[in-house]
């Protein structure tokens, strides 16, 4: 508890800064990933971050020192490189995006890899640490890379905003862009060009892996909660920050622990909630499934009960008698039974059963939605008698009663259906 | 004993990883799933930390075991984000190996607080210029190769097989699912058999010859295959003819210039890559005049 008390309130200023650059990075690359999110080029990201090894180890190489702002111009550099030439693979030949991807993200990978081997053999006495440049590690955050993230965040925040309707536009739309005389490639360049910046800068506070995670999983998990692009930054940032906080509020406490990793594995966990309960999630789609299922069933049975009533005219029936018209699996039809009871359509008196005054109407409701519709595919569409009763049994649980009116007009409000029926 | 046998024994190890990767990677690259390869080689951390845990050992069937379930589970989860959460295939694959790999890295983190000897450079970058470390000798003297080579053959036989037994299927869900399905082909089966096997074949190898090499021979000779041919079958041949000659090119280089084994094959893939796609350029740049002619 005291640790929570000593984390909140700054007593260890390092603190301070790792928070407030871990922040930094975090917020541009959220707001930076949720248009390569919405390009579907999310991966692109990953590809950077990898490519920009090469970059960092010739900087190294032709300064012979590690100076930050030179190693973070060869990892921009390289990233750029990079995205050039996964965008010329896919523009000039018939390899596909993820192909094209995966071929620059090895090969510069490997050619990094290639370079650092030869800074190994030239035994350069400054090269101890270049290897952890690539794992990143947030707890050595100097005030020289708090300031280099915080102007990294309001370079991307300013050209973000100027840009604005530009990168939705080419998001949603860039066919829309291109005829309306926009110059695509021109808003593309600072698209990517910011991304590769991001990823430049904050690559050695991250590392490789979790740098495309920062720019993949905030804008992933707020797409569950809404569709609006200004939602999505806003949530992304929300999802960012929590993910953030705990991230370092975690490694305080046990120091042995990286950051970067535990804020990716808050982001997930957040995106792991977001896929299972969010509106757009997996729950909740079953459960509205599991509604609508529940209410065809009690529809369909509703017919039956229509039809044993008035056709059959019985005062009363028995489950046999409900099977012997529309046959139900035994679990299904005692659901639907007790279901229409709750609800006061269905009476039951010793076994047999009968409609309420309720359940005549909603069943009269159900059969003529039916009924009208049949009437409309064989007038309004030209459909034969014998093929609308399939499709009718589909469209007569969704139509609302505006559509009812419409339908009835547009009938003329009829009172027999295409096979001599009444229309309740 | 010579040296030159251990080269060329390097050489025969890494043909095989080639082989084997362009064999899978020609599917990936027709799949469009070509980042699965790279997603893959990330998110087994967890399974080899937790593995080790248990094994207390490197290079253990237990630690294979281990990498091996976190690669299907890797499937499992891409899969389960893209087709039932709806999320876009790209961005499945980004969340999934990201999450698992900060959870490896933090596992890792846990364990060496008590101080075990296992750190991430060393799971992620095994070196195949390491691999004749590990000999195998028959009464001391006979020399039958690293054990690398007989730790990745057996695959190499289970993936040609595989595809050999299952070609029509595999070929058929490739190229277009919805006609696999009408003919009653399970493409769910076929994806999960190919994964399991990338997973597999992916983790076997990069054990002992490292990562980079397998992500890059698992995409690169195919797709430069890809851009010569419109035919499977001359694909994965000529995959495998690029992937070999590029282990052959690379480790020579590699080697007298005193580089990185593993990266320079790589780059080798990658030129041979850069000189088909200026030759496919150039081709269908005269394709399109001679129509324009004609």
């Amino acid at each position: 508890m005291s640790e929570l008390i000593d984390f909140i309130s700054f007593k260890d200023p390092g603190v301070l800064t790792i928070l407030i650059g871990a922040l930094a990075v975090s917020f541009a690359s959220a707001i930076i990933g949720t248009f390569t999110y919405l390009r579907k080029k999310a991966l692109v990201g990953d590809a950077v971050s990898h490519s920009v090894l090469p970059g960092i180890c010739f900087a190294f190489i032709l300064s012979g020192e590690k100076d930050p702002l030179l190693l973070i111009l060869g990892a921009f550099l390289s990233g750029w490189i990079s995205v050039f030439f996964i965008d010329f693979i896919v523009s000039r030949s018939k390899i596909k995006a993820d192909s094209a991807i995966s071929i620059t993200l090895s090969l510069f990978f490997a050619f990094g890899a290639v370079l650092l081997s030869f800074i190994q053999n030239s035994d350069n006495a400054n090269q101890s640490g270049i290897n952890h440049f690539l794992f990143g590690k947030a707890a050595a955050i100097t005030d020289a890379d708090l300031k280099l993230f915080i102007g990294v965040l309001i370079i991307v925040g300013i050209i973000t905003l100027l840009f604005f309707k530009k990168f939705t536009t080419i998001c949603f739309n860039e066919d829309y862009a291109k005829s309306i005389g926009w110059n695509v490639k021109w808003i593309d360049f600072v698209m990517s060009s910011l991304t590769v910046l991001v990823i430049a800068s904050g690559i050695q506070t991250v590392g490789v892996v979790l740098m495309a995670a920062l720019l993949i999983t905030p804008p992933g998990a707020a797409g569950f909660w809404t569709h609006s692009i200004r939602k999505l930054i806003f949530l992304g940032l929300i999802f960012a920050t929590i993910s953030t906080v705990l991230g370092t509020f975690v490694s305080y406490v046990r120091p042995n622990m990286p950051t970067g990793p535990w804020i990716i594995f808050f982001l997930s966990i957040i995106a792991i909630l977001s896929v299972l309960f969010s509106p757009k999630g997996i729950l909740r789609r079953l459960v509205l499934n599991r509604e609508n299922k529940s209410k065809i069933r009690n529809e369909n049975l509703l017919k039956t009960a229509y039809y044993l009533t008035y056709e059959r005219e019985l005062p009363d029936f028995s489950r046999s008698e409900i099977v012997s018209k529309r046959s139900y699996e035994t679990l299904e039809l005692e659901k639907g039974l007790k279901s229409l009871k709750n609800k006061g359509f269905l009476l039951e008196n010793s076994g047999r059963f009968y409609l309420s005054e309720s359940g005549k109407t909603e069943a009269k409701r159900i059969v003529r939605l039916h009924r009208l519709w049949e009437l409309y595919l064989t007038n309004k569409m030209n459909f034969k008698s014998d093929h609308i009763h399939g499709i009718a049994e589909t469209i007569e649980h969704i139509i609302t009663p505006e559509i009812e009116a419409k339908l009835l007009a547009e009938l003329d409000y009829p009172d027999k259906d295409p096979h001599d029926s009444v229309i309740p | 004993m010579n040296e030159w046998i251990f080269d060329i024994w390097t050489i025969i190890t890494a043909s095989t990883v080639a082989c084997t990767s362009a064999i899978l990677g020609s599917f990936l690259v027709l799949r469009k799933k070509a980042m699965v390869g790279d997603a893959i080689s990330h998110s087994v951390l967890p399974g080899i930390v937790l593995a080790y845990i248990v094994s207390e050992s490197r290079a253990s069937w237990v630690m294979l075991i281990g990498a091996a379930v976190f690669g299907v589970l890797t499937n499992i989860i891409i899969e389960f984000l893209n087709k039932k959460a709806k999320m876009n295939a790209d961005a499945s694959i980004g969340i999934t190996f990201t999450w698992l790999f900060a959870i490896g890295v933090i596992l890792l983190a846990y364990f060496t607080e008590g101080g075990i000897d296992l750190d991430q450079e060393c799971v992620l970058f095994g070196e195949i210029s390491m691999i004749n470390l590990d000999k195998v000798l028959v009464d001391g003297n006979l020399y039958l190769g690293p054990y690398a080579f007989w730790f990745i053959f057996p695959v190499f036989i289970i993936v040609l097989a595989f595809v050999v037994f299952g070609f029509k299927g595999l070929k058929i869900t490739s190229f277009n699912e919805d006609y696999a399905a009408s003919l009653g082909i399970r493409n769910g089966f076929w994806n999960y058999a190919l994964m399991s096997l990338v997973s597999l074949s992916t983790v076997m190898s990069f054990e002992s010859v490292g990562a980079i090499l397998v992500v890059g021979f698992l995409v690169i000779p195919p797709a430069s295959a890809y851009l010569l041919t419109k035919r499977l079958i001359p694909m994965i041949v000529l995959g495998c003819v690029f992937g070999i000659l590029s282990s052959i090119i690379g480790f020579y280089f590699a080697k007298s210039f005193n580089l990185s084994i593993s990266g320079c094959i790589v780059c080798a893939t990658g030129i041979i890559f850069l000189v088909n796609l200026i030759y496919s350029i150039i081709r269908d740049r005269s394709r399109k005049n001679i129509s324009i002619a004609q």
